[in-house]
């Protein structure tokens, strides 16, 4: 695929890190705001086939890239079976817990808890499954786009 | 508590979270440890899944206590009855999921120890795998879930790992369209599932199928049945007829099924089998089994209105039900592509699933119930586990057939048997179980459904019977034409290697042990499974006699006759003439009244060929039949849903216009 013109380019470059910024709080946020590790990573991802548009696919590390969606698969399914350890599947065994991820206690106000109005560091394993489901799908959209992409631009097969 | 018992209680989920864990595995091992590694990992990912499933099912079905599983819960919550909050994932095992997880879990068994030889021949094994146990644990998920959502995000795993596994030969354009058309039924499928499910829980506010269940009823007892209840008993009911795969919603299924690699189209039937599954969990859990009560061996009719619209969709089912057989057969009998005819024919075989629980609900809660009712819907559901088996093994045979002729066309085939004579024998086995033949257990279920269905309505019983005659014909084609004969120059000798030898061996022997003891398996798991729909308990004593309410069947007292026939024709044989050899004309063996054999040739009638005569005769069937399967998606989009509309319509408008 080739580059396309400067002003793509340059466009490209400054909404990268604005676009970035806002895949990855819909991401971390996503047990606090509507939102989430698929609908974040879809903002990423698409920021990704910006990129890939602008500048060409030929520099992208596609084993990196199953790799990392694998791991993000491996990293869900993983913090599922983990539960069990704490007597069942997909139990919250992070939340209020003394492991530091996403541990805090969520506060409460008048005797119920106002889970729109906690702290990032809430959520126990909805937000480390929310993080794995982010890389997921950054990782996977990436290489359908470059594979849709080599596809298109050089006829031949990507994947 | 001990670890067995937590093992038990978290069972369902640890079924669903191997083939998961295994799947996202399946790629690094192969890219870090080697094929080899990987194709043993596969091995140990099924047969860890088979495991948990039949310690599972051994607990089910042996102290008949449901399953349920709520995930992320505090262990032992009390849901749905009391507390919580209504909106939770939430698995349910009984008696009826048990008996669908066995199936998944012998099927991927067969399937994934077929293709670790089946798989070297191509690329991309880890795709593949990966996709295969996404497969089989959407296939666990749709028969164990207990809320109508999760049902809906198990039917989309399934159709979209189907469809990644059907598209596995990309160096084949008709894999691609195969896929395509199976995708496009399965996402409008899935739409209108998301449809229907939104209706029911903007009405009642709930998801969870028993609490649905429920609702329902409450809400006809205490203002009368509601269109919503109507339309969307009308809109899952079509949903799962088309992803089981019958006439008329069935056009891209052939497509799809001869196209898939064949380990994946036996699975494949299984995911098809799923979609039987959540219909009847439908028809009886959502709908049917709250309308009544049933003790001391009578109903108790609650809700007539809810068993009236149930006994309508029972009679829908029935028609689905023979047209799928009838259609399926006849023209699986004109098909000269292996799997494609063996896809018609698992379209066929679903129409008697279907004839037989349709029946059960159409007299739902009826005096009949317990006169055949209940011996029709045992039938269709023992029909769906030796389905899975026979069907399983013929696409694994067909699988094996064209791994060692290289093609998939009837008429270019011959001689296999030669070389091949496990796989024959395979073959014989799975088209004798299929074609209903004693004493094979195709032949038990089909008794079942037989009788019961004679006694309901004569016509379409003696259809069940023609469609079983059709489908021997059609095999003996297949037999005919791939293993018979003199061998083809082209095709390469011997065996197939052993490990897809293993895989058929496993759905044979399956299908051997079902057949020698039908009835201790009607009583151990069919019983179960539609006590777990009605709630009316089957017989409960133990022999080795199927009674099917007409007549009995015992495939021992069977095999002690054939085998005194045969001690009987070989007396008669030792005392009659010795050394009597036919001259003339008569030494020579005639094939439809042609000579076998011109200037020193063999003559071998193609297999496209071998029912001319009847195809030629039926000919203002056939024609129109071929001008309908015109390989246009549109069209065939088309007959969806002018029969979801018309099955939408009927139950809708039941008791407002008719």
């Amino acid at each position: 695929m080739e580059r396309m013109s400067p002003v793509v380019r340059t466009v490209v470059k400054i909404a990268f890190a604005p676009m970035f910024a806002f895949g990855a709080y819909i991401i971390l946020h996503g047990h606090l705001t509507p939102g989430g590790g698929f609908q974040g990573g879809a903002i990423i991802g698409s920021l990704m086939a910006l990129y890939l548009v602008a500048f060409g696919a030929t520099a992208w590390k596609k084993k990196l890239l199953s790799g990392l969606e694998s791991g993000g698969l491996l990293v869900f399914i993983g913090t599922g079976i983990l539960g069990l350890v704490s007597g069942l599947m997909f139990y919250n065994f992070l939340a209020d817990s003394d492991i530091p991820i996403f541990n805090e206690a969520v506060p409460t106000m008048l005797g119920y808890t106002h889970s729109n109005w906690a702290p990032l560091w809430t959520g126990g394993t909805i937000s480390v499954m929310n993080l794995a489901v982010g890389i997921e799908v950054i990782a996977g959209l990436t290489l359908i786009v470059i594979t849709m992409g080599l596809f298109a631009f050089e006829g031949k097969e990507g994947g | 508590m001990s670890f067995y018992g937590s093992l038990i209680d978290n069972s369902p989920a640890i079924i669903i979270a191997i083939p998961l864990a295994f799947a996202f595995l399946t790629p690094l091992i192969d890219r870090f440890l080697g094929k080899s590694i990987r194709n043993f990992w596969a091995v140990l990912g099924v047969l860890l899944a088979g495991i948990m499933t039949f310690v599972m099912a051994y607990e089910v079905l042996g102290t008949g206590n449901a399953i349920e599983y709520v995930f992320g819960g505090p262990n032992g919550m009390d849901f749905p009855l009391t507390g919580g909050h209504p909106v939770r994932i939430t698995f349910y095992v009984d008696g009826m999921g048990a008996f669908m997880g066995l199936i998944m879990a012998v099927v991927s068994m067969a399937a994934v120890i077929y293709s670790v030889s089946f798989i070297k021949k191509f690329t991309g094994g880890e795709k593949y795998f990966t996709l295969l146990f996404l497969m089989l644990a959407a296939n666990f998920g749709m028969v164990f879930t207990g809320d109508l959502f999760n049902l809906f995000v198990w039917f989309e795993v399934s159709s979209v790992a189907v469809c990644g596994l059907t598209v596995f030969r990309t160096n084949r354009g008709e894999s691609f369209e195969g896929a395509a058309k199976y995708l496009i039924y399965c996402t409008i499928g899935g739409l209108l599932l998301l449809f229907a499910i939104g209706l029911l829980y903007g009405e009642y506010g709930h998801l969870n199928i028993n609490m649905l269940g429920e609702a329902i009823a409450g809400s006809a007892a205490s203002k009368g049945l509601i269109m919503t209840d109507k339309i969307v008993l009308g809109i899952l009911v079509s949903v799962f007829a088309l992803k089981a795969g019958s006439v008329p919603m069935h056009m891209a299924t052939p497509d799809a099924y001869s196209e898939a690699p064949a380990p994946i189209t036996a699975m494949f039937v299984t995911a098809s089998q799923a979609g039987l599954y959540a219909l009847f969990r439908t028809g009886f859990t959502l709908y049917g089994s709250n309308a009544f009560t049933y003790a001391n061996d009578t109903f108790t009719v609650k809700l007539p209105d809810l068993l009236e619209l149930v006994h309508v969709a029972g009679w829908i089912i029935i028609i689905l039900g023979v047209l799928s057989m009838f259609v399926g057969v006849t023209l699986a009998l004109v098909q000269k592509d292996i799997k494609r005819l063996m896809a018609y024919h698992a379209i066929s075989q679903t129409g008697y699933m279907l004839l037989g629980v349709g029946v059960g609900m159409a007299v739902l809660a009826t005096a009949d119930f317990t006169e055949f009712g209940r011996t029709a819907m045992a039938g269709g559901i023992f029909h769906i586990f030796n389905h899975a088996l026979y069907k399983g093994l013929l696409f694994l045979t067909a699988g094996a057939i064209i791994y060692k002729a290289g093609t998939r066309d009837l008429n270019k085939m011959g001689g296999l048997g030669r070389d091949m004579k496990f796989t024959a024998v395979f073959f014989i086995i799975g088209a004798l179980a299929i074609a209903g033949v004693p004493p094979m257990n195709g032949f038990s279920s089909k008794l079942l459904i037989y009788e019961s269905v004679f006694r309901f309505n004569p016509v379409i019983g003696a259809i069940a019977m023609l469609v079983s005659l059709l489908t021997l014909a059609s095999f003996v084609k297949v037999f005919y034409s791939a293993f018979m004969g003199p061998k083809k120059k082209e095709m390469k000798g011997g065996e197939v290697p052993n490990s897809m030898l293993i895989g058929m061996a496993v759905l044979a022997g399956m299908i051997v042990v079902f057949s020698i003891a039908p009835s201790l398996v009607v009583r151990s798991l069919v019983d179960p499974a539609v006590e777990a729909l009605t709630g009316v308990a089957g017989d409960t004593s133990r022999n080795l006699t199927l009674f099917t309410g007409e007549g009995a069947w015992n495939t021992i007292v069977f095999l002690g006759a054939v085998l005194m026939a045969v001690i009987v024709a070989l007396i008669l044989h030792s005392r009659g003439q010795k050394g009597t050899v036919p001259k003339g004309e008569g030494k020579k063996p005639y094939l439809w009244g042609n000579p076998t054999e011109i200037d020193g040739r063999p003559i071998v009638v193609p297999g496209s060929n071998v029912y001319w005569g009847f195809t030629q005769a039926l000919k203002k069937y056939f024609d129109p039949m071929d001008r309908l399967h015109s390989g246009l998606i549109n069209e065939y989009v088309f007959w969806l849903i002018l029969m979801a509309g018309i099955v939408i319509a009927t139950l809708g408008f039941w008791g407002v216009v008719f």
